[in-house]
């Protein structure tokens, strides 16, 4: 099943999509991990990729992002197709791995200056961008500590801003509340939300369902394959549930289920 | 222009390694205090010199002759008797034991013969498993029994041929203490050793961490990333050696006859194939343990292949046509030539070569290998 | 007590699994040390072959021709030219093309009937072993040929290997006889040492790697939480190593017998044991340094750079411990492959059984115990 009820794939508003991805198919070996997703992100959604723990959301942020060759099918991210120019591609967007990827044993500042070198940043512009940031995250008297020191969700929002140093138009996000509180998730998705309102396309994958209230669009992945797309509104009201994670559930629940004898 | 973005961008690479050294006090100690401790300590074992071997003396003689060769032995700076003895037994027993490497075994008609003029015999029983050196300590004893025959005057039959006056002299290295000539070698074994070991952890540390991929995720090149793998290993290597030298011409005195500038420039190059087969290890291997157990095995290949301790020349012939890939063996040749021959680059054009050719593989295809995108 | 030796059990059963499904990991553990032994068992000798020499021969008569003759017949040395003049030399020793010259003065045959001639005899000694060794080959042959006179040309192939006789002017003929190795191939006794260094290293990294990795992963807690006790822990890690180190051992030995024709003169299923000891010392060393070491990095920087130079050199593996200066014996003492190798080549070379090698026996099972017993205060440590 790959579409919503209806039928027909959702597709968001307005022009050429930030994220256009048709068929992608990833295999290891006889398992396939992805497969054939077929979805559209517009320019400046919130788009939520949902799904159990080992579903393929981590497999397919890889392939958008230019880390993992696809098996089959294709993708393109801000007009780049994914196959053919990754590293292109990975010139237009920002990403946060899942394991809240800085360097534990340098400070703040010295992360924001590595990846604002590396995204090829002018000096000032850096210090400038550097300086702010670290003023919205109330990170200025941690500036000189060892990121390795710092909470959880002071990590996780710090990896965050520095995947938009480099103010890219789509950011992706894998599992970025992971293992942190309540509160804590919510600041994020301000952060978010602050992000998308400047125009920038968010990509974040989540396990979490009661964050898909907070997109403006998503879909549900299930062993591989999207089961459900798009808005929370019309995906609760398709499946008559009161919130998305009823709808996750019943849709996990048809999926395990065997097919019925014939 | 795009030249001046790339060395920005490695600049940055380069101050991330720097600061992540830097802060990391264990692996400073470990790359400075223990090549210097080791080269220190066993630059003083590695040489077969012949000193004070233990031998027991088998004397059926007893007479004024056979304890007068036995004299001779002891006199030697080369032998020590431990044991005296009538009997074969004793002897024997010391050398299963492993107490003594030698017996010599005078019999009973020693002094009968000697004045006769007859040929005396005496054996020289020598156990193998003393060394290599068992072929030159045969030789030394002998001499000292030849030493000892002629002092006590030579056969009644000039016809057997007359003497010959042996003067040896070295060519090179007159004096030289065997420490002299493997000091430069360890330590060069020493910072190939750390130099690898942390450039071939390195990348597979990240790996295993997440930072690789997140770098993977960047528009950054993979020139720019190798570049920035390998430089502040290098420079950290070229550091090393720096300070080894300073150590080696205080403590052992080593000659510094050549220019050090060559020494440095062959060293700078050798040290790009050696840190990046490390590199190039860590790029294919998973897990830290297989780059590890990999990287150790191209140190032995090094370690033992490049003539330091067993001479080339004694290779299998499959085994010198081998030596000559191996790196470190040409800038041990450099090394030694340099500092004790002091030789020129006309001289080394072979080995320098060899080593550029060798660099610029090892970097080509550590780049070309190593793919941002996982397949 | 039997619930905790079933955990033990099924501890010990799980690491196993984790091991064997790791193909490439295991593939290298048990293939490496064997390439190792086998590549380096041919490739490392001292026999000191192809001695390149030249001579220089102002006047040739024919004495020198017998000499040259002698040369050119033995096995050691490989002639590579005559010249009347010394001239060449200089260049020729400095690009390494030659490593030995015999000078004759001229009207050496006179000299020699007149009862005394000289000769000068240049090495290349920049490396001083191999450069005594050609010096002492060379000296042996030349006296070789002063004892025997011009018409009985005695053939030395090997110095020291067979009776060797020295007979003429001094009168007393010296018989050579070599104990335990006729041959003198260097590779008898390299070999056992060879095999000595590779499983010390491997083993050690085994263990060394296996607990960090742990620690890293962030599953030591996991651990220690569990029914096991500390030493329990360890002995669950070390076990399914210990195993594989032993078939290293069973696999270099095959080599040591099949491919090199090592001998195996005394006890093999003594050999074995001692084997054993010896691997389960290394293995103890790596969780040593394991317990100490905060990161797989240090473990493995601590375990190959502390190790590999000091056994290679310190241990008689190459260099005999009779050749060093005498305040080294401490260090020499304190390396395991030390003693491993006294009693590897006791076996296999003298055939000598435990009578003679209890000390060294003994030496290294205290070696265990101290350092199993170091590491599980460590391990003990860790916890309170």
């Amino acid at each position: 099943m790959n579409a919503g009820a209806t039928g027909l794939p959702t597709v968001p508003e307005g022009g050429e999509p930030a994220i256009r991805s048709r068929d992608l198919t990833r295999r290891f070996g006889d398992f396939t991990a992805v497969d054939a997703v077929t979805f559209e992100v517009g320019v400046g959604e919130v788009f939520g990729f949902l799904g159990a723990n080992g579903a393929g959301k981590t497999t397919a942020i890889r392939m958008l992002t230019g880390l993992l060759a696809p098996t089959s099918g294709e993708a393109t991210v801000a007009g780049h197709d994914v196959s053919a120019e990754p590293e292109a591609v990975k010139r237009s967007i920002g990403y946060m791995s899942q394991r809240f990827s800085l360097y534990e044993d340098m400070t703040p500042r010295e992360n924001i200056e590595l990846y604002g070198g590396i995204y090829g940043l002018p000096s000032p512009v850096i210090r400038d961008r550097g300086a702010r940031l670290l003023e919205r995250l109330g990170l200025e008297s941690a500036a000189g500590k060892r990121v390795g020191s710092l909470p959880l969700g002071w990590k996780q929002k710090l990896a965050f801003s520095v995947a938009l140093l480099h103010e890219p138009g789509i950011v992706f996000l894998d599992e970025p509340t992971g293992g942190v509180d309540p509160i804590t998730r919510r600041q994020f998705w301000e952060m978010i939300y602050e992000t998308a309102a400047d125009g920038t396309t968010v990509f974040v994958t989540t396990h979490y369902m009661d964050e898909a209230e907070y997109c403006d669009r998503l879909s549900i992945m299930v062993a591989g394959r999207i089961v459900a797309l798009g808005t929370p509104t019309e995906l609760r009201r398709e499946h008559g549930a009161p919130s998305i994670e009823d709808v996750f559930v019943r849709l996990a629940r048809q999926d395990a289920s065997p097919p019925a004898a014939s | 222009m795009k030249a001046r973005a790339w060395m920005r961008t490695v600049g940055f690479l380069l101050r991330k390694e720097f600061r992540q050294v830097r802060r990391d006090r264990v692996m400073l100690f470990q790359i400075f205090a223990i090549p210097l401790i080791q080269l220190l300590v066993l630059a003083n074992a590695a040489t077969f010199e012949i000193r004070n071997t233990r031998m027991h003396v088998v004397d059926a003689s007893r007479s004024v002759a056979s304890r007068d060769l036995a004299r001779s032995f002891a006199a030697s700076d080369y032998f020590s008797i431990e044991r005296v003895s009538a009997g074969m037994r004793p002897a024997d027993e010391g050398l299963l034991a492993g107490d003594v490497s030698l017996i010599l075994h005078i019999p009973t008609g020693f002094e009968r013969d000697l004045a006769r003029g007859v040929p005396a015999a005496v054996q020289i029983v020598l156990s193998a498993t003393d060394g290599a050196a068992a072929g030159i300590v045969a030789g030394y004893a002998r001499k000292v029994v030849a030493d000892y025959g002629m002092r006590t005057g030579g056969p009644a039959d000039a016809t057997a041929g007359g003497t010959i006056e042996i003067e040896s002299r070295g060519w090179y290295n007159e004096a030289l203490d065997y420490r002299q000539h493997m000091v430069p070698g360890i330590l060069v074994v020493l910072v190939t050793i750390i130099g690898t070991l942390l450039t071939s952890m390195n990348i597979v540390r990240e790996k295993e961490i997440g930072t690789l991929e997140q770098l993977n995720a960047t528009p950054l090149r993979r020139s720019e990333f190798i570049a920035g793998k390998l430089l502040p290993f290098w420079i950290l290597a070229l550091l090393e050696l720096a300070f080894g030298l300073v150590v080696a011409r205080l403590v052992f005195d080593i000659p510094m006859r050549g220019s050090l500038v060559l020494l440095f420039g062959a060293g700078g190059i050798y040290l790009v194939v050696a840190l990046g087969v490390g590199l190039w290890i860590s790029t294919v291997a998973e897990t830290q343990q297989q780059a590890m157990f990999v990287t150790y095995f191209f140190l032995m290949i090094n370690l033992f292949m490049s003539g330091l301790f067993t001479p080339i020349a004694s290779m299998p012939a499959w085994g010198r046509i081998a030596a000559e890939f191996v790196p470190l063996k040409h800038f041990i040749d450099i090394a030694r030539s340099v500092l004790i021959k002091g030789a020129g680059p006309e001289g080394l054009a072979v080995p320098l070569l060899a080593l550029a050719a060798m660099g610029l593989v090892v970097f080509t295809v550590s780049v070309r290998q190593y793919s941002k995108t996982a397949v | 007590m039997s619930d905790v030796t079933g955990a033990l059990l099924g501890f010990v059963r799980k690491e196993t699994r984790h091991i064997l499904r790791d193909r490439q990991t295991l593939f290298v553990l048990l293939m490496l040390p064997l390439v190792q032994v086998l590549l380096f068992g041919f490739v490392i000798r001292t026999d000191v072959e192809n001695v390149r020499v030249g001579f220089v021969v102002p006047a040739s008569d024919a004495a020198t021709g017998e000499l040259i003759a002698l040369f050119r017949g033995s096995d050691l040395f490989t002639p590579v030219g005559t010249w009347p003049t010394a001239a060449p030399l200089p260049d020729l020793f400095e690009r390494g093309a030659i490593d030995q010259v015999v000078m004759f003065a001229p009207g050496f045959a006179d000299d020699l009937g007149r009862g005394g001639a000289r000769l000068f005899v240049v090495t290349d000694a920049s490396d001083p072993n191999t450069g005594a060794a050609m010096r002492t080959y060379a000296e042996s042959l030349i006296r070789e040929y002063a004892g025997q006179g011009a018409a009985d040309l005695t053939l030395v192939s090997r110095p020291g290997g067979g009776p060797g006789t020295l007979a003429g002017t001094s009168g007393i003929e010296t018989r050579v006889r070599i104990r335990f190795d006729p041959a003198l191939e260097s590779r008898n006794l390299f070999v056992p040492g060879l095999i000595a260094l590779v499983l010390t290293i491997v083993s050690a990294l085994m263990t060394s790697i296996a607990i960090t990795r742990e620690k890293e992963r962030g599953t030591m807690e996991v651990l220690l939480v569990s029914p096991l006790r500390p030493w329990q822990i360890i002995v669950g890690k070390v076990a399914p190593y210990l195993v594989l180190a032993f078939v290293n051992v069973l696999t270099a030995l095959g080599a040591a017998w099949l491919a090199f024709g090592v001998p195996f003169r005394g006890s093999v299923t003594l050999l074995l044991l001692e084997s054993l000891l010896f691997i389960i010392v290394s293995l103890a060393l790596g969780v040593f340094i394991s317990t100490r070491a905060e990161s797989q990095r240090a473990a493995m920087l601590a375990a190959i750079a502390g190790l590999l130079l000091p056994s290679t050199l310190l241990s008689g593996m190459i260099f005999p411990i009779g050749s060093m200066p005498g305040w080294l014996r401490p260090f020499t003492n304190v390396v395991p492959a030390t003693w491993f190798i006294e009693i590897a080549r006791g076996i296999m070379l003298k055939g000598v059984g435990l009578a003679y090698l209890w000390q060294e026996t003994l030496i290294l099972t205290l070696m265990a115990v101290i350092l199993t017993t170091a590491s599980v205060r460590a391990f003990d440590a860790r916890l309170s």
